[in-house]
């Protein structure tokens, strides 16, 4: 089995989430006798690649005409190199960029695609994969017919790869420029910088709901826990539609999935969409001036309070624990 | 002008989703049945665009599957659309091939647009507007929350992503596929709905495209899942500090 992984990266190093897609790909090429050589795709990636080459051999495909993840570009590039190399499995990490670009390529390579793989197991020889549906109710198992396979995993569900003894080599990927397409024009990205971590790699997140009024209280409240924990923040979908937080932050089934050690829930009533972005979190605990809201049902601990009377005094707690 | 809308049924997914005995399918006899969220965005653009354009527009909202599509074209033709179409596929489709059918559509229909939800809610695979794009080799605009024109063929679109709101332009035809944030989709009038009853619903037979079905994914369980957590309630904060340090082991 040669597989190729895609890593998704910052221009600087690899993101954790491709550092799981890799330990997935390790895992598969343990069981099956496979090998695993990644793509970095990009303009002037020289350090991206060196620092993938940490965890397996690198193709770069380095390139002024790839300076943005334009979709159609991408697309082809891998489809490229997937078929120049042989590859019998495409692996990336499950998110926005694989979403729109892993499965284009998926398409150029006949459609054999799994989304968003939380486990795998073999079955008479055969590789089966788990992924949940209905907004994470239901677990299916999965078995694609075809090659090459294309799967996106969760990060969540398995280890980042470690590093290799002695670093894997680095080569060029062959990429015909003149063929790539030119159908969608890049103009930019707003993000914002944060001084928090990621919420996708956060040990601890705090999340807030709709029982916060403003962005001020959001600051207030769930970053200055957050901040107290040394945590990430998140929040549920009401609170992006209502223009509080920005949607970079929203968890659940059509926004980020998290599973940190511990998950703060705050004011947020635990819908089955959101729950579906972070009921696999180690451990996680709800405050709610409801008794019966259902976040409860799936939290660990449970308290019934005003987020505004006691998240206050659970900071200046912490901050005093930490004085002491 | 003319807009292509893929749109699915799906359960409504506020409910809990019972999973046949033998583990093979769900059950969904007793299920509420619903236009995949995301597809009803994708329509609410579709009129929006109608509205605001100078020139003639029509919208076709289309289904691949069988007669118990009716229900959700009929409110889709209440919502606005100019047509609705059955294309009997008699079984259900994996992404690939809803793709390749659609592709085949297009062809016949020759739309300047598809816009289409980005994940159907059932699945949630998100991969059949990237397909459609790709096998027509049109440019694709994922997780939109704004659409606009520039001039007569061409589109800016906001795309949600992972690390912020990524503005591209992307000439017609193209794939839009539809985020949350887009529009709130209108519920249809009393009277909209009575006239959407008569209305015809146009058939295609899937013979008729000349699509062969090529199977990708094949499912092979399906699993309920439980919460297997038991909610100790803290009747304090100090309480609860306690409990994730000592108990937990969290902080
Ligand atoms: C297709 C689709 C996809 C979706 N995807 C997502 C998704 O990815 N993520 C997501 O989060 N949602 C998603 N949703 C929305 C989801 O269904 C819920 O509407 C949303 O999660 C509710 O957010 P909330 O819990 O913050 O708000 P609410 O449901 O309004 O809950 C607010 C909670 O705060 C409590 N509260 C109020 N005041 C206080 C106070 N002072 N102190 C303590 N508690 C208080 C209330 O008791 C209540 O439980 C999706 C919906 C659809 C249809
Ligand atoms: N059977 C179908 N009929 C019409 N449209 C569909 C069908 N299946 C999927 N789609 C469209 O494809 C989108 C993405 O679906 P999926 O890739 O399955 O998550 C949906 O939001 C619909 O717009």
């Amino acid at each position: 089995m040669k597989i190729l992984v895609i890593i998704e990266h910052d221009q600087q190093s690899v993101r954790l989430a491709s550092r799981s897609a890799l330990g997935f790909a390790g895992e598969i090429a343990r069981s099956m006798s496979g090998t695993v050589e990644s793509l970095v795709i990009g303009y002037d990636v020289g350090h991206v690649a060196a620092d993938a080459a940490r965890f397996a051999a690198v193709l770069a495909a380095d390139h002024e005409a790839l300076q943005h993840p334009v979709a159609d570009r991408y697309a082809q590039v891998i489809a490229q190199v997937a078929k120049a190399r042989g590859a019998e499995m495409i692996v990336a990490a499950a998110g926005t960029f694989a979403r729109d670009i892993v499965s284009r390529a998926a398409a150029l390579l006949g459609g054999v695609m799994a989304s968003e793989v939380v486990g795998h197991e073999y079955r008479g020889g055969e590789l089966y994969f788990r992924r949940p549906m209905y907004a994470g109710g239901v677990t299916a198992t999965v078995r694609l017919l075809g090659l090459p396979q294309v799967v996106t995993v969760r990060p969540s569900a398995y280890a980042p790869a470690e590093d290799l003894d002695s670093p894997g080599a680095i080569e060029a990927a062959k990429v015909d420029v003149a063929a790539l397409p030119d159908h969608i024009a890049f103009e930019r990205i707003d993000s914002k910088k944060s001084d928090r971590p990621d919420v996708t790699e956060a040990r601890i997140v705090v999340s807030g709901g709709r029982a916060i009024k403003s962005s001020e209280d959001f600051e207030k409240l769930v970053g200055g826990l957050a901040d107290a924990l040394g945590g990430a923040t998140g929040s549920s979908r009401a609170l992006v539609d209502a223009g509080i937080t920005r949607n970079e932050l929203q968890v659940g089934q059509t926004g980020k999935i998290v599973a940190p050690e511990l998950y703060l829930a705050l004011g947020i009533s635990g819908a089955v969409q959101h729950l579906a972005g972070m009921k696999n979190s180690k451990v996680i605990a709800a405050i709610n001036s409801d008794p019966d809201a259902p976040i409860f049902e799936m939290a660990d601990y449970g308290l019934v309070a005003d987020i505004y009377e006691v998240v206050p005094q659970l900071i200046e707690k912490l901050a005093a624990g930490s004085r002491a | 002008m003319k807009i292509l809308v893929p749109t699915k049924r799906v359960p409504d997914t506020d409910q809990r989703i019972p999973v046949s005995d033998d583990g093979r399918s769900i059950d969904a006899s007793s299920l509420p049945y619903v236009i995949n969220p995301f597809d009803a965005i994708a329509l609410e653009e579709a009129l929006r665009i109608r509205e605001a354009q100078a020139g003639e527009t029509e919208i076709l909202a289309v289904g691949i599957g069988g007669d118990v599509y009716e229900d959700e074209l009929r409110s889709a033709l209440a919502m606005g659309a100019d047509r609705a179409m059955i294309i009997e596929s008699g079984t259900d489709l994996d992404p690939w091939n809803v793709a390749r059918t659609l592709a085949a559509l297009v062809e016949r229909e020759r739309p300047d647009l598809v816009l289409m939800g980005k994940q159907a809610v059932d699945d949630d695979l998100g991969q059949t507007g990237q397909f459609l794009a790709a096998l027509l080799d049109w440019p694709q605009a994922t997780f939109a929350s704004k659409v606009e024109f520039i001039g007569q063929r061409e589109l800016r679109v906001a795309r949600e992503t992972d690390s912020g709101i990524e503005t591209v332009r992307v000439r017609l035809p193209a794939v839009v596929t539809a985020d949350l944030r887009l529009n709130e989709p209108r519920y249809a009038s009393l009277p909209s709905i009575l006239k959407a009853r008569k209305k015809p619903i146009e058939r295609v037979a899937f013979s008729e495209l000349g699509v062969d079905i090529q199977p990708r994914i094949e499912v092979v369980a399906l699993e309920a899942a439980s919460s297997k957590r038991q909610c100790v309630r803290v009747s304090s904060i100090d309480e609860l500090l306690t409990k994730l340090r000592d108990d937990a082991g969290v902080l």
